[in-house]
């Protein structure tokens, strides 16, 4: 084995915070080889980030390397001067971002922006700037790179600007980049392009890279060794294979389990989750012959005002407790079905029926007057925009037996929240606290109880665990399952996660571009998908156990 | 439950006094402002109208603390007579276009399209005034009245509140929460008024808060010129410019005392914004 590139040596990092020192970093030690790609995997709180902005210089003020040395090529650059690291920053290190607009200054020619990094660097002419720029943009594979030179981040996708970002990572040649969450935000197809991209650069140029992700099937896909954390500690490092097929740590061995794969299973995520494998749910009932489905939506369309359409043409049925998926990347139009199944948008053409009744008659402007208001409800994607802050989670619960059930104030409403809040596993001391005071995991929950209050029949969950840790989502899922089989709920089911519409649905229906692509029973249609777009968006999801063949030597 | 909130709520004003000083000498001050309005007109030494000439332009002494003024009225208690009107003129007319305007700004900011594009340009009129030349020509047509000053200095803060409240509705108005409180069986106006605006609320503290200190200072603007209270009431801006005439001939206590009193007024409500904004929002709590 070579010199290591980068090591870290007995790493400290603490905060101070209002409430005294925190500990964000605990004694970690790693290193990088030259040209290698390291996975640093973690959820949230793990201290992933932290370490990479460590090592880059960019903690925030609060934040100081409390002990431990950071080693680059074996010269300690734990204390170099403001000076010295500024000339490591580019030829020796960069960093790229989780939200690359937002790390674009909005501004500015994305080209000028690339120029800017070069020329702070090297000593050469604007019009010499310019050229390597074009040759960046090139080199990231960016469509009409002249044309692009000009363009501004708000004209480019997210997957584009991450582009971006990464030109003016590698324009100054560094021999190891720190990416962070790259791929976070974006579609599993653009993942996998940016990420393809991103080993192919750093393969072609020998650079080293640490691919910071909470997601272990992608750090699987494209690292050759795998480090994970848990509240700043170093737990287990291993290759990826290993590391998932026979992990020591028992967090490793967790992280592993909760982390959704082609074949597991609900009640797999948490092995001594709320849902025994060896207790058998029952299902929901098939109903009676010649009864109406329970929703029955023909051929909605919604165009805006200015012309354009967010779905084209959509047609579904469900039967009462069945769980429907629906997936596709962002622009299908799945948030737009959802908010018009769930009447807080209208159609511009179509009927939706409820149990036989059109329900797309009542214009969404009176619809929470509709007796079927309360029978449909929705869970929201990010828990922490879904919670009024002004209201404790008791009043968020509370809120909708207060509107559509006429409940009083009083021990009747009390007890019906409290036994809300039981259901969904939520300690009934934690119902007098403002959403802030609430982990992300908890806020899910309060927004799940309050989703449930009223005893719907159809539960429409919009990517209700995009937000959220693996093992947080597990259990959530797990929760969303029990639940929907208690009551016999209907799931539709929304989310960019196949591995989750898989595990959670009955059926499924890809959309895209406002229209359906294909549809039919989950496990057939992700093992044999009959169009070229579904098996587009199979593939790009990235397994753990399905190690790449990529990263040549 | 509500008890506890209440207790909660001292403790957490509490707190964020004792971190922020300024916050807390401002808000003694706005509090000793609102004592002195509510009880001092009973405790003065002297009647604020009652002239006793033989005593005209006394310098300040032990007898008459901020001296006489020409007609012989002790300026002191004149000084904390004048506390209750100017206040309470300014308190109604911030009170007024408050309310007014945040609750027509927040439905702008939720409903947009051709409502939120009428009110805006007509907030873009009434903001192309001389602010204070508008509130003098209201008074003027409208009488030279104290309701009058009020309606002109409500009018005129009106347009800030719609801005505001229209911009903080705004951004919030796709968030999850709202959508949620529809699926909840709310209806739009009732997502306004009992949703957004509370949430609306502690940034717009701020607002009124500043606008306290520029009503007062408005209010006593007016007067200063003739419009609005007339003599012999008591209040600082008439106080103002009848003891300008006499502050060439060295009667400096005729025009300071007043004059300082409208300085510490609005500092007091100036300095208070940003501290009312942390007690207010619960987000600020842990």
């Amino acid at each position: 084995m070579s010199a290591p590139l980068l090591s870290i040596e007995d790493l400290n990092v603490t905060f101070s915070t209002r409430r005294g020192l925190v500990q964000a970093v605990r004694g970690v030690s790693l290193s990088l080889q030259p040209g290698e790609m390291l996975g640093l995997v973690g959820e949230s709180g793990s201290g992933k980030s932290v370490t990479g902005f460590a090592v880059t210089r960019l903690l925030d003020k609060a934040g100081r390397i409390a002990n431990g040395r950071i080693l680059y090529k074996g010269q300690d650059i734990t204390r170099a001067s403001a000076a010295d690291f500024r000339n490591l920053h580019g030829a020796a290190m960069a960093m790229i971002f989780q939200n690359p607009r937002a790390a674009l200054n909005p501004i500015r020619a994305v080209g000028q922006q690339i120029a800017d990094a070069i020329l702070a660097h090297k000593r050469i002419s604007s019009q010499e700037a310019r050229e390597a720029a074009l040759n960046l943009l090139r080199a990231v594979q960016i469509r009409d790179p002249e044309r692009r030179m000009n363009a501004y981040p708000h004209e480019l996708s997210g997957g584009m600007c991450q582009r971006v970002m990464i030109a003016i990572a590698i324009s100054c040649n560094p021999q190891f980049l720190i990416a962070d969450e790259p791929t976070t935000g974006l579609d599993v197809t653009t993942q996998k392009v940016v990420m393809d991209l991103l080993a192919s650069i750093a393969a072609e140029r020998g650079m080293a890279t640490i691919l910071i992700t909470h997601d272990l099937g992608l750090a699987a896909r494209y690292c050759s060794r795998v480090v994970v954390m848990e509240q700043g500690r170093l737990v287990e490092e291993a290759a990826p294979l290993t590391l998932f097929h026979a992990p020591q740590h028992p967090y490793t061995r967790r992280l592993v389990a909760a982390s959704p794969t082609a074949t597991s299973r609900v009640t797999d995520l948490v092995p001594d989750g709320e849902l025994k494998p060896s207790i058998e749910v029952k299902d929901g009932s098939p109903p009676a012959h010649g009864t109406p489905p329970l929703l029955d939506v023909q051929r909605i369309v919604k165009r805006f005002d200015d012309g354009t359409a967010a779905v084209t043409d959509f047609s579904m049925t469900m039967t009462a407790g069945e769980s429907v998926g629906l997936v596709g990347e962002s622009g299908s139009g799945k948030s737009t079905t959802s908010r018009m199944i769930c009447r807080l948008i209208d159609p511009s053409e179509g009927e939706i029926l409820f149990d036989g009744y059109s329900i797309s008659k009542i214009p969404a402007r009176d619809f929470h007057r509709s007796p079927s208001r309360k029978d449909i409800q929705i869970v929201f994607q990010d828990p922490n925009d879904s919670l009024n802050p002004r209201f404790t989670a008791f009043d968020c619960i509370a809120h909708p037996l207060l509107r559509l059930l006429r409940m009083r104030s009083g021990d009747a409403l009390r007890q019906r929240v409290e036994e809300c809040a039981h259901r969904v596993g939520l300690p009934k001391e934690l119902l007098s606290r403002f959403p802030h005071q609430l982990s992300g995991g908890q806020k899910a929950r309060v927004g799940i109880a309050r989703a449930i209050a009223c005893s719907p029949r159809l539960l429409v969950l919009d990517e209700p665990t995009a937000a959220l840790d693996v093992s947080v989502q597990a259990v959530v899922l797990q929760l969303l399952d029990r639940l929907r089989r208690e009551d016999n709920l209907a799931f539709l089911f929304v989310s960019h996660d196949l591995n989750v519409v898989r595990m959670m649905c009955d059926r499924t229906i890809v959309l895209r571009a406002g229209g359906i692509v294909e549809q039919g029973e989950s496990r057939a249609l992700f093992a044999n998908p009959r169009t070229d777009y579904t098996r587009e968006l199979v593939d790009a999801v990235p397994h753990i156990g399905a190690p790449a063949a990529l990263v040549p030597a | 439950m509500s008890s506890m909130d209440a207790s909660s709520t001292l403790r957490h004003t509490i707190w964020v006094l004792r971190g922020n000083l300024v916050t807390a000498v401002a808000a003694a001050g706005a509090l000793f402002l609102l004592l002195v309005a509510i009880f001092g007109p009973a405790l003065v030494p002297y009647d604020p109208v009652a002239s006793d000439v033989p005593q005209a332009l006394q310098p300040p002494s032990a007898l008459h603390w901020a001296g006489t003024d020409q007609l012989g009225r002790d300026v002191f208690s004149r000084l904390i007579v004048a506390a209750r009107l100017d206040l309470a003129i300014a308190i109604t007319a911030v009170g007024i276009s408050f309310a007014i305007g945040a609750v027509i700004g927040s439905l702008c900011g939720y409903v947009g399209g051709r409502l939120d594009r009428a009110v805006g340009r007509f907030v873009d009129v009434v903001m192309a005034f001389p602010l204070f030349v508008l509130a003098m020509a209201m008074v003027a047509a409208l009488g030279n009245r104290v309701e009058n000053i009020v309606i002109a200095t409500a009018i005129i803060n009106l347009p800030f509140y719609i801005r505001f409240s229209r911009a903080e509705v705004n951004i919030r108005r796709n968030l999850g929460w709202v959508e949620a409180a529809r699926a909840c069986g709310d209806s739009h106006v009732s997502v306004v008024l009992r949703f957004l605006l509370p949430n609306v609320l502690p940034a717009m503290a701020v607002q009124i808060s500043l606008n306290l200190g520029w009503a007062i200072l408005n209010a006593a603007g007016l007067s200063f010129i003739g419009l609005g209270v007339k003599p012999p009431t008591p209040e600082w801006g008439i106080m103002v410019a009848e003891g300008a005439r006499f502050i060439s001939t060295g009667r400096w206590w005729l025009v300071a005392f007043p004059g300082l009193a409208l300085m510490f007024a609005v500092l007091c409500f100036n300095l208070l914004g940003d501290g009312l904004r942390d007690i207010l929002d619960p987000r600020m709590r842990t």
